[in-house]
């Protein structure tokens, strides 16, 4: 089992599928847990089912005020920031044709931009105690493309480039930024397709099954613990082998 | 030594890990003092943060030496 007891971690989009997943995942491991996201009903739930080492830190990722001022929060409530997951993400799909500007803005800002602030918040601390991971949840999209997508898949593409940039620059330092790149995952989002949809979808996929919440998971906890040490500047793809990169 | 002075070899000695002897106005970060360029951002953030003062990129380029550091913070809190 990996080893992430005496850790701090602060999960965004703590209220969805992936991200209750992940952060089950992390206070499994022993990690200490900041929930964050805008369901502050679903954090509640959450934090209640983990019960001890866990907080919640509502934030509107939106709001780039909010969001220069999570990553202290969480170190304030922690005593530190270890770990910190950029999962929060969101979708307003449209063919370029008819994406409209508040689309293609919102998703980028959230997405990309709120990741970016976060992680520069969170990487202050981390330099100067040589110890960090940062793990970006990006989307297979972000290497392949998706027809009605363009917003998205260029937010998570970014966020690819971006997470080997920083690692570069903090590499020295002790502090590793990765990337997980789920394919499809059983979630709210894949529960709205039809039969058909969903037996197209599965056709691509080697595996022959939906990815679950958990198989994301388990890649964020190999990525957080002392056994990737070594790892940084990567992306680590959990999709069933429907893409292989 | 001012004030300025003593704090900012505090601030360089802490960070680097270097002897104190060896900070001396001359010292350069990078070719006396080992400093890699994440380091020279860091020393920056922390004379920020210790002298209340903003530093800009245009001018934190030009901080290249222990004395250059003193004489730029010594001017920024002096007005």
């Amino acid at each position: 089992m990996l080893e992430l007891s005496g850790r701090t971690a602060l999960v965004t989009g703590a209220s969805g599928d992936i991200g209750r997943a992940i952060a089950r995942a992390l206070h499994r491991g022993g990690a200490s847990v900041a929930l964050s996201g805008t369901r502050k009903e679903a954090l509640g739930a959450l934090a209640a089912e983990l019960r001890d080492n866990v907080h919640v830190l509502p934030c509107d990722l939106a709001d780039p005020g909010a969001v220069e001022e999570l990553a202290p929060a969480a170190e304030a409530v922690m005593g530190s920031l270890d770990i910190l997951i950029n999962n929060a993400g969101l979708t307003r799909d449209n063919l370029a044709l008819r994406m409209k500007d508040e689309e293609w803005d919102l998703v980028i800002a959230v997405n990309l931009t709120a990741s970016f602030r976060l992680a520069r918040a969170a990487l202050k601390g981390m330099v100067k105690r040589r110890f960090g991971r940062i793990i970006g949840i990006t989307s297979i999209v972000g290497v392949v493309g998706n027809a009605g997508q363009s917003n998205y898949a260029a937010a998570k593409a970014g966020m690819i480039g971006m997470c080997k940039s920083l690692a570069a620059e903090v590499a020295a330092r002790n502090v590793t930024v990765n990337c997980v790149a789920p394919g499809v995952i059983d979630s709210v989002m894949t529960a709205a397709l039809d039969e058909r949809q969903r037996s197209a979808l599965l056709a691509r996929v080697p595996m022959g099954r939906l990815g679950t919440p958990e198989d994301v998971a388990a890649a964020v906890v190999y990525l957080a613990s002392p056994e990737a040490a070594y790892v940084t500047g990567q992306c680590l793809h959990v999709n069933g082998g429907m893409a292989m990169i | 030594m001012s004030d300025v002075a003593e704090r900012v070899k505090k601030i360089v000695i802490e960070h680097l890990g270097v002897d104190a002897d060896k900070v001396t106005d001359d010292a350069n970060f990078i070719e006396d003092l080992g400093a890699d360029s994440l380091d020279t951002v860091e020393l920056v953030m922390a004379f920020e943060e210790e002298f209340g003062v903003e530093i800009p990129d245009d001018a934190a380029e030009s901080i290249v030496t222990v004395g250059d550091a003193i004489r730029f913070l010594d001017k920024a809190t002096a007005s």
